[in-house]
């Protein structure tokens, strides 16, 4: 990244120092905001071999591209490594730590060393992972469910419990980072209803990091503990109880699909008013139902475990509670689509990217509605239809608010254009391959496909939709790899970009692009409202020339 | 609602679409909307909710008088024992147009007990049973599959439920070979492990006498008042001190590892067999549950 040319009179994070060591030893956030969008990368790129693995072996019927135990291992490691070392740290600790400074009109982060601690954490949290992958790998389903985990796997399971452990703090330190900064640091005039809702939505998802992350820590110390010392607090034989480990893994895993999920949210509340050229509609509903959804999402954790034995009053409760989540999602739908409403909308990719998210987003909800009714719910789970599901919002969600938000920043982070034309095609396959990949799966699900099978050769009839699942995550893959191509090609070649290419509201805004180290020469003051597109000229019409 | 919130996105997307230098107009924000789309979409929910709800209670409530039907789940094959003394792997046979209760516990991890046809589904967890019913209306084989993640084998634990007219049913009940049934084969094992010293049936013992005890309320030494249903029997069993029977002392020694899964069914079986004195009331055909006299 060190090597794009940039005139030499505009000084700024990126040229301000050269050298491996002014990387490593950066207390810069846009500059550690980089160091993890490189590592979230790899780790993208390792989940997403083994998914390839498991769309091929299910290509067919009969259980022939691997042994079931390789099999059973590639599902474990694909759902770990997207989970813990590329989806909970993607949007915050890459898009989040770049801008929420700049946003609330700060030089940096509250603890800008804490910052880089809490990116070493994740590398030895990731690099242990790793050295788990080649040494033989873990078995147990993303999940660690209990007592496979804790008693009857061969696997290394305290290898990846003790890296995701690890991880873990590197998230926590980011969450407390947040939301010190959102407190502390904010500008003059920079109110609580004048912060973009970027910073709020992340501000919900530093709560839920704080508060929940801990609790996962422990539950998988206390598997660890369980496989060395043999406490036997899972263990039924000696009074333990497997499902108690269910409730404390789905207390923090849970809550993590909203840190997840919320900081895409942040980047379409951005993306969609800009595209639009109007104010965001509702702005007090967003922002607050941004903070519902981490105060709810922490009370429905069981609705994991409809089917696991738990009481029939106590599933009346988590029923009900997850409908209430599903309003302050919705609320946030409506307002992103009326804000379109009499706007004067531009198709650029960022806003390709963000519509995708809404669709299937949408979809994912909704879905997450049919598995909260507790009748449906018997039926669908553990099905196909909630692997489906989670994919709607994770995939659907997450990694298109994090796509856009990349392409949307990319010229501040930068300072290059990335090319127009090869955006819109990428978002395009990206939206057909994704729905081609997963919704077939909610058939296969509801037809009761279970999930985690290896070999489903006693049901031939379901191969059809299984290849039509591969060949999407084909076209998936492709849509994946034109970004990486063509955002490191325009970082050579691509057109300089101005300070405000988009024209967009926003601190971030103001700043040159690349910003400089301490992003504002001085500190702004602010005097007006987050959103105020009247104010703002109409960019320039988007070309779609290279 | 999903179709209006993508036909709203494709109207505005088109109709406002920037033509040069169109202004957009700003709103911004109206509580009556957000009023409306926040009660309309919750009272949706609600409804859908109760209506989940109604479901998943009758799901969840076995109805009396439903046969009982013991499953044993382990990596990684379905083992099933009928009342009668018919045992299967991988394979139930049930006869059409009858209550079946499933009463399930897993020897090792955690397995999920699932008939997709049926639209049901259970996790079967070690340590403690969990039920499952249906009554299967339309004779015919059904898939069933193991649907929680148990280990290398977990798609080959599958197996088939056969759904049979009553004729085919006593038919294939009176086929193969059967020692006894369930709740006899419990009876023996009730005096080769020598539980009937201390719980005798004929005078109080040094243990609670349990004739009669099973589905009624038992009063603990702590003040408690517990249901001796089919996991009191098997704590009792394997874990005896964790609830002292008002008046008993704490003397009755664990049989944690002595007793199978299999075994523990049976014995469960026989102290329910021992309260269901009174002929007519079950549907099941059970033994006399007289006094142990005869030898095996």
């Amino acid at each position: 990244m060190a090597t794009q040319e940039i005139p030499p009179e505009r000084k700024n994070y990126l040229n301000a120092e050269y050298g491996i060591r002014s990387w490593l030893f950066t207390t810069d956030h846009k500059r550690i905001a980089m160091l993890y969008l490189v590592s979230i990368t790899a780790m993208f790129f390792v989940g997403g071999f083994f998914a390839l693995l498991i769309r091929l072996e299910l290509l067919t019927p009969a259980g022939d591209l691997l042994l079931a135990d390789t099999y059973n291992k590639m599902f474990s490691m694909h759902g770990q490594v997207m989970v813990f070392f590329f989806l909970i740290p993607s949007i915050p600790a890459v898009l989040g730590n770049f801008l929420i400074p700049m946003m609330v009109g700060a030089k940096d982060l509250a603890f800008p060393r804490i910052n880089l601690l809490s990116w070493y954490i994740y590398i030895v949290g990731a690099g242990l992972y790793l050295w788990c992958i080649a040494t033989g790998g873990v078995d147990t389903g993303w999940t660690f469910y209990t007592p496979y985990s804790s008693l009857f796997s061969n696997s290394h399971v305290i290898e990846a419990g003790l890296a995701i452990f690890i991880a873990g703090f590197s998230s926590i330190l980011t969450g407390l980072n947040f939301v010190v900064t959102v407190h502390r640091m904010r500008a003059p005039g920079m109110t609580w209803s004048r912060l973009p809702l970027f910073v709020w939505s992340h501000y919900a998802t530093s709560i839920i990091m704080l508060l929940g992350t801990p609790v996962i820590a422990i539950t998988l110390v206390l598997v660890v503990l369980e496989r060395t010392l043999n406490l036997g607090i899972f263990d039924p034989t000696r009074g333990g109880d497997p499902v108690l480990f269910q409730h404390l893994f789905w207390f923090y895993s849970h809550p993590a699909v909203y840190i997840m999920i919320l900081p895409s949210m942040a980047v379409v509340s951005e993306i969609i008013p800009c595209f639009s050229r109007k104010r965001v509609f509702g702005y007090n509903f967003v922002a607050m139902s941004s903070i519902a959804i981490a105060v709810i999402g922490f009370l429905v954790w069981a609705h994991h475990m409809f089917v696991a034995g738990i009481s029939l009053y106590s599933a009346l409760v988590f029923s009900f509670l997850t409908f209430l989540v599903a309003v302050p999602s919705a609320i946030k739908v409506f307002n992103w689509t009326a804000t379109m409403y009499k706007g004067s909308i531009s198709f650029s990719t960022p806003m390709l990217y963000a519509l995708g998210f809404i669709g299937l987003f949408t979809i994912g909800g909704l879905t997450g509605v049919f598995l909260a009714t507790l009748g449906l719910d018997v039926h669908v789970h553990d099905t196909y239809f909630v692997i489906a599901h989670f994919h709607y919002v994770m995939v659907g969600g997450a990694v298109l608010g994090f796509l856009g938000g990349m392409h949307f920043w990319w010229p501040k982070i930068t300072g290059r254009m990335y090319p127009e034309a090869w955006g819109r095609v990428a978002a395009i396959i990206v939206f057909i391959g994704f729905n081609l990949t997963f919704f077939p799966q909610f058939v296969l699900g509801y037809l009761g496909m279970p999930r985690r099978y290896w070999d489903y050769s006693h049901m031939p009839e379901w191969q059809g939709l299984n290849v039509l699942s591969t060949a999407g995550a084909t076209i998936l893959a492709v849509g994946y790899l034109l970004p990486m191509v063509y955002m490191l090609w325009s970082l050579r070649y691509g057109k300089v970009a101005d300070d405000n290419p988009w024209q967009a509201t926003g601190l971030e805004w103001t700043t040159q692009s690349p910003p400089t180290t301490f992003n504002f020469d001085e500190t702004p003051i602010v005097t007006w409202e987050a959103y105020e597109y009247e104010k703002m000229p109409l960019p320039q019409e988007v070309t779609l020339e290279r | 609602m999903t179709l209006a919130i993508f036909g709203a996105i494709v109207i505005f997307g088109v109709k406002y679409r920037r033509h040069h230098g169109r202004e957009a107009h700003q709103i911004e924000g109206s509580m009556i909307l957000e009023i409306a789309w926040s009660v309309i979409p919750l009272g949706i929910f609600m409804v859908v909710f109760g209506w989940g709800a109604v479901i998943y209670f009758h799901e969840r409530t076995p109805p009396r008088g439903a046969t009982d039907i013991y499953v044993v789940g382990k990596q990684w094959m379905w083992k099933i024992q009928h009342q009668e003394g018919q045992r299967e792997i991988n394979e139930l046979h049930v006869p059409v147009d009858r209550d079946i209760k499933l009463i399930m516990t897993s020897q090792d991890v955690i397995h999920s007990f699932f008939i997709p046809a049926f639209r049901i589904k259970q996790d079967v967890i070690p340590g403690r049973y969990t039920t499952l019913w249906f009554r299967a209306t339309t004779p015919g084989t059904y898939h069933l599959f193991c649907s929680q993640f148990c280990g290398t084998d977990h798609s080959g634990m599958i197996g088939q439920v056969v759904v049979m007219n009553p004729a085919d049913y006593q038919t294939w009940m009176s086929g193969g070979t059967v020692s006894g049934s369930l709740a006899q084969n419990g009876e023996t094992l009730f005096e080769q492990l020598g539980c009937s010293t201390c719980h005798r049936l004929d005078v109080q013992g040094r243990g609670p006498n349990l004739k009669g005890v099973f589905g009624k309320p038992v009063q603990l030494q702590d003040g408690r008042t517990v249901l001796a249903d089919d996991n009191y029997v098997r704590e009792s069993v394997l874990n005896p001190t964790a609830k002292i029977v008002s008046g008993f002392q704490p003397i009755m020694p664990s049989f944690q590892g002595q007793v199978s899964e299999e075994q523990l069914n049976a014995l469960v079986a026989y102290v329910k067999s021992l309260s269901q004195a009174p002929a007519g009331v079950a549907a099941t055909p059970t033994n006399n549950p007289g006094p142990a006299a005869e030898k095996p």
